[in-house]
């Protein structure tokens, strides 16, 4: 009766991954606005960085990264004990009439999206803003969908999705982490 | 990490963490003051009641600021527009502003003790804004903020404090951050306002000013009020300038880079010279700034929901 842990992606996939948003997001046409990374943090800001620098190695020009903390923003501010560690929002570029693809690592309720686009707007006024994903597991509570997704990753609400970014952490996975006792397929579980 | 207590009574009993805690928060808070829009909207709803019995202009304001750029609603509670001049008493004074349902009591108050008394009876959150001549935690805490930004590190940092010792909140409650945060602080001014028992405290105290200046890296200055005067502490701000005042001449002594603090209001030509307050090392202004920021990281840390009283 054990937790059980699955793993969702390796080191060498979460690369692969990234290299495979980077031509996403330039192939993607629309607006020729000004292009501009936010990583949501604390782990979306290291990919964001990641996804800048193979965007710059595809283009030739890396675009500007900043960070975003959207602890602010929360819409569970007043039910939680204890208010989480406020860190820095630093977003070192013009926001007005920019296209902003914003990054985070998990895509889950939507929540966390829709603080971080409430923090955007309260910067300016960007042209355009997109959204790209490391993982997509599911269980929306919000009308928000990613533009660039990872990994869709179907997912019970009891289990927990594990990001682990060398920058962060010290190494590079995605774990499925199954509620206590419960059994799990095995991996590629995605669609 | 979170602060153990949900009132900010004191510095006094603070741990060094959560001090860095406050500190940091208003790091990432400080940048909300230089957006176009210089407004988020964490505290919605939230109601803090701003009662200053004693007068207050720069630290009222600076906590009015910090509650509407967080977007609380605050309201102003002073002796003037109350029934406290009437004769009410402070608890029943209390207990109608409780009865408003405030998430915060931000008290300035002449008694020393006032906000630990009010902490007692009500349900809301206390933040002392300095009282009697005992704390003024946001202030030592945006002075802290300041010297952080400046030097870095309070691990052996030179400071002086030079004014009147005996009756200054912000010296007692800066001693009792600074030492706490590893930095060595020397007390200075007349032997009159050097109170007794100071012993106690981890710092040095002298009456020779260039010996408190000597190597220092913060210098800050204390206001004179002048009531204390006629009481007789000295003969004349004449001969308090020359003695305790903080000129160009007497910064030589401290260290080439030291920075001059003053807690404000300003007696210009007493306390501190003007070209002094004004020159390049002053960083008075920048104190003003810092405390919007200060005031909205202790704001923040308390609004979560502690369980009531488990945590004080």
């Amino acid at each position: 009766m054990s937790t059980r842990s699955v793993s969702i992606l390796d080191a060498a996939s979460i690369d692969r991954t990234l290299v495979r948003i980077a031509h996403e997001i330039l192939e993607s046409s629309g607006v020729a606005a000004r292009l501009g990374l936010v990583g949501i943090r604390t782990r979306g800001l290291p990919l964001a960085l990641r996804l800048g620098r193979k965007i710059a190695a595809i283009a030739g020009a890396e675009p500007p990264c900043g960070a975003l903390d959207i602890n602010l923003y929360r819409d569970d501010l007043s039910s939680i004990a204890d208010h989480p560690i406020l860190r820095k929002t630093d977003i070192p570029f013009e926001v007005d009439g920019a296209r902003i693809v914003l990054v985070d690592d998990v895509l889950y309720t939507g929540r966390t999206i829709r603080a971080a686009l409430d923090g955007l707007v309260d910067l300016g006024r960007p042209a355009r803003i997109e959204l790209a994903v490391l993982v997509d597991r599911g269980h929306r509570e919000l009308p928000i969908r990613a533009d660039y997704v990872g990994k869709n990753l179907p997912t019970a609400r009891e289990e927990r999705v594990e990001v682990r970014l060398q920058e962060v952490d010290g190494r590079d996975e995605v774990l499925l982490v199954g509620a206590p006792g419960s059994e799990r397929r095995g991996p590629g579980g995605g669609e | 990490m979170r602060l153990r207590s949900r009132h900010l009574l004191g510095i006094d009993g603070m741990s060094a963490a959560e001090i860095e805690l406050i500190l940091d928060t208003a790091e990432s808070l400080a940048e909300i003051g230089r957006r176009e829009i210089k407004k988020v909207p964490t505290l919605r709803g939230k109601t803090v009641v701003n009662f200053f019995v004693e007068p207050s202009t720069r630290t009222r304001s600076s906590f009015e600021l910090a509650e509407k750029r967080l977007s609380a609603d605050a309201l102003n509670f002073s002796p003037a527009m109350s029934s406290f001049s009437k004769g009410e008493t402070l608890r029943d004074t209390v207990r109608n502003l409780e009865s408003m349902s405030p998430d915060f009591i931000v008290i300035r108050h002449t008694q020393a003790g006032a906000p630990h008394f009010l902490s007692r009876h009500c349900d809301c959150s206390i933040i002392n804004a300095g009282d009697g001549s005992h704390e003024h935690p946001t202030q030592a805490l945006l002075d802290a903020f300041t010297i952080r930004r400046h030097k870095g590190r309070f691990r052996s940092l030179r400071v002086a404090i030079v004014g009147d010792i005996l009756n200054s909140r912000v010296a007692r409650s800066n001693v009792f951050l600074l030492t706490c945060l590893g930095a060595e602080v020397t007390l200075c001014g007349p032997p009159t306002l050097l109170p007794k028992g100071l012993e106690g405290l981890d710092c040095r105290v002298t009456h020779r000013i260039d010996e408190a200046l000597e190597g220092a890296d913060v210098v800050m200055a204390l206001r004179i009020q002048v009531e204390r005067m006629r009481s007789g502490a000295f003969p004349s701000l004449r001969e308090y300038a020359a003695l305790y005042g903080i000129s160009r001449e007497r910064l030589r002594r401290a260290a080439p880079d030291a920075i001059v603090m003053h807690p404000g209001p300003m007696n210009r030509g007493v306390e501190i010279t003007g070209d002094v307050a004004d020159g390049e090392r002053s960083v008075i202004l920048e104190q003003v700034t810092n405390g919007i920021a200060v005031r909205m990281a202790v704001l923040y840390l308390l609004a979560g929901e502690v369980p009531r009283e488990a945590a004080a």
